[in-house]
């Protein structure tokens, strides 16, 4: 997330602009002054691997025979994208992607409202409602792993129409619900967080006119409180989405990305780390921050979010 | 004020950790003598402990550290070690097909002239053959596996099956199929199932890639598609629909096999498998998965690993550890050194006689120790058939040839005659750097 500073410049209600004061260009100055250790570090750590994953993703490049490495140009993209592999993991993260989310959009709003209205212990129901964001994800993965597991789990057992000795590991589908399951069960607090602070903005002015004029319950949920948090429902999901397309942990943890359950990072790594393919590797790297952005455009246009809407500042 | 000293305290906290971790990089050695870390993978930890002890001296200590359990894993450790230049990297325990991606990274230090000669003296030919790449002696070899045919011999006399004789593949599912009994292989989607695929086609005369451009690497010919190829996929589409095939033979490893010998019912099996087969049953003996007694361990038979075309001699799969030494290592000298001790004849003779692990060279199964723990005929059947065996391609790209094998010829019952063109016009793609894996 990146924070915004509001400066002189941006208001609009002061055009024309007065000149700058001896003492606001002395403070800008020294504004400048201080932003640039923090921008130089920034640039080093983030846009230097960035370009240098690009620089390579150009390359045949194994990591074992570094005598062979040669320029091919935007060969390693034509391979991945003509490669059914990519597409298959593509519509794996996808499908992942789309239904954690709309798990977590439900889910999260029901704690939301929860954690909004409680009127006892509002510290202990709060805090245990966002316990499991607070567990790290490779401990999630391996608990709900445990859980799945028909040697020694729960969940056979909890669900009256499932076998006792149905392996969920064994096959496509059944490991994708278990590895969706750890992933909703993780990240849903974040996404109640996020809608917490919009339910707050809803004003109760609002609310107590809706009931006086009669408006049920129902009513007022959809009338009055989703419309007027639709901008911090948005950026909850724009969040929630580009982090679930990026799922890794859980799916090496469960399943190694056996039984086709590889996601778009999953085959990446594995390029990566256990072939030591850095062109290949890079090109992949390169063409998942590129979906990731596809992405984020498509949630911004489609549900034309408004990030600005979201810091209350039109 | 209250800035300085604040500044002051940080600058102290500061100096403390840099401090500290200096310290701990050098305090490695005591008193100046150099250290030397050994990555040993988890197999033989006990000897391997005690021949770090046995092999330090006034100039150095041995220090084991340990890798991950799993060969990818233990691969993947190394390989970012030494690809940042990890100068503490000095001594490491490698399976075979590491070795020519390490030699081709440059992330081993080669053995040179008198050192070279006696890192190679009196090994057994297959053993020689894997630690060197480019014509240099690249790692030492320390201790060999291979995979021989373990069987019951009530089974086989019970089908008239002369086990003095080479038996093939077929007469083995057809004896088993005929009498009740299993074949048990290696068949999940893992290295070992590509072990098995590559005796198969050595054993008809062919090879996964042609082993004249193998060491060329993405360059090298690929021959899966072959009379050797095809005769490799009917074995295993044989034993497939035989009925001697077990009920996890597609996800079956090493271990799995492993309780059909002694079963509770039933003839017991034929199963290829490696040399611990022979300890793992002498200790289960009266215990459950074991033989019921003496007499029963008695009834374990051995033979040659199965011909995959009669009358062509097999081509045993050959396994083990190399030790190699880091490229960047601060003790180059001390190091190889101290590989040279660790696969010496005492060493070789330790891990066979408490590990079980079978000698790479020649002379040390000769050794009264050794000859105390294995009976003779194994012992010689271990040593022909890591003279005689097959390697796997030796290649830079090995890893991504057998995990392109794997794709194409998993699950097991779904090769069939058009598996190795299938899987050679895949693997051209892999190496060509056209197609993901």
């Amino acid at each position: 997330m990146t924070t915004y500073v509001q400066t002189a410049a941006d208001d609009p209600d002061t055009a024309p602009r007065p000149p700058d004061s001896d003492r606001t260009r002395a403070e800008n100055n020294l504004a400048r002054k201080l932003v640039a250790p923090a921008l130089i570090l920034m640039l080093l750590v983030t846009a230097f691997p960035m370009l240098r994953a690009l620089y390579l993703s150009m390359f045949d490049y194994s990591l074992t025979a570094p005598d062979d490495k040669e320029f091919v140009g935007f060969q390693n993209y034509a391979t991945a994208l003509s490669d059914w592999l990519f597409w298959r993991d593509t519509l794996t993260t996808v499908f992942i992607m789309i239904v954690t989310v709309a798990f977590e959009l439900v889910i999260g709003f029901a704690f939301a409202m929860v954690m909004h209205k409680v009127i006892f212990a509002r510290g202990v129901i709060r805090t245990s409602i966002l316990i499991p964001y607070g567990v790290i994800t490779v401990v999630s993965g391996f608990a709900w792993q445990f859980a799945f597991s028909y040697q020694n789990g729960f969940v056979n057992s909890w669900l009256p129409f499932i076998d006792t000795d149905f392996n969920w590991f064994a096959e496509r589908n059944s490991s994708l619900i278990a590895i969706m399951a750890s992933e909703i069960w993780k990240t849903t607090p974040f996404m109640s967080l996020l809608l917490l602070a919009g339910l707050a903005q809803v004003s109760n002015d609002m609310l107590e006119a809706a009931k006086v004029d009669g408006a049920t319950w129902w009513q007022r949920l959809y009338k009055v409180i989703l419309p007027n948090m639709r901008a911090a429902i948005m950026v909850a999901v724009l969040f929630r989405a580009l982090d679930a397309y990026r799922i890794f942990d859980n799916i090496f943890v469960m399943t190694a990305g056996a039984n086709k359950t590889e996601s778009i990072s999953f085959l990446t790594y594995r390029q990566v780390i256990e072939q030591f393919q850095l062109g290949i590797g890079s090109a992949l790297s390169v063409l998942l921050f590129l979906s990731v952005l596809v992405v984020a455009f498509v949630i911004v246009k489609l549900f034309k979010v408004d990030l600005a809407d979201a810091r209350q500042e039109n | 004020m209250a800035v300085r000293s604040v500044r002051r305290v940080v600058a102290g906290i500061a100096a403390t950790a840099l401090s500290a971790s200096v310290l701990a990089a050098c305090g490695s050695g005591s008193g100046g003598k150099a250290s030397l870390n050994w990555y040993i993978n988890p197999d033989g930890q006990v000897t391997l402990n005690k021949l770090a002890k046995d092999c330090s001296t006034d100039d150095y200590n041995i220090k084991i550290q340990l890798l991950p359990a799993s060969a990818t894993d233990q691969r993947t450790q190394l390989a970012r070690r030494l690809a940042a230049k990890d100068s503490s990297t000095d001594l490491m325990s490698l399976d075979p097909v590491f070795v020519p991606e390490f030699a081709n990274a440059k992330w081993l230090l080669p053995f040179e002239g008198e050192v070279a000669d006696r890192v190679l003296d009196g090994v057994l030919d297959a053993p020689a053959d894997i630690v060197q790449w480019d014509d240099k002696v690249v790692a030492a070899p320390q201790w060999a596996n291979t995979q021989v045919l373990w069987y019951r011999k009530s089974l086989a006399e019970k089908a008239g099956l002369d086990m003095t004789q080479p038996v093939t593949w077929d007469q083995v599912i057809k004896a088993a199929a005929d009498n009740g009994g299993t074949v048990g292989v290696q068949a999940n989607k893992y290295e070992a199932y590509v072990v098995w695929i590559n005796a198969l086609i050595q054993g008809a005369g062919g090879n996964i890639l042609d082993p004249a451009t193998v060491e060329k690497g993405r360059d090298a010919k690929v021959t899966i598609n072959s009379a050797a190829g095809k005769d490799a996929a009917a074995v295993i589409r044989e034993l497939a629909r035989s009925k001697a095939a077990q009920p996890d033979f597609s996800t079956s490893n090493e271990g799995t096999s492993l309780g059909s010998m002694f079963p509770a019912k039933g003839p017991g099996e034929f199963m290829t498998n490696w040399t611990f087969v022979y300890g793992n049953y002498k200790g289960l003996i009266g215990k459950p998965g074991g033989p019921k007694d003496e007499e029963g361990f008695g009834d374990l038979g051995w033979a040659r690993y199965p011909q995959t075309v009669e009358g062509e001699e097999s081509k045993p799969p050959i396994g083990g550890i190399e030790i190699g030494v880091g490229a960047y290592t601060k003790h180059p000298k001390f190091a190889q050194e101290a590989a040279l001790c660790v696969t010496s004849d005492e060493a070789q003779s330790a891990l066979a006689v408490n590990e079980s692990f079978a000698p790479t060279r020649a002379s040390v199964y000769d050794a009264p120790a050794v000859k105390k723990v294995f009976p003779a005929d194994l012992l010689t059947l271990f040593r022909d058939s890591i003279d005689t065996g097959g390697p796997r391609p030796k290649s830079a790209y090995y890893s991504q040839i057998s995990s392109a094998i794997q794709s194409r010829w998993h699950s097991p019952t779904s090769v069939g005659p058009g598996t190795p063109k299938k899987s050679a016009s895949f693997l051209t793609a892999i190496l060509k750097g056209k197609a993901l894996l």
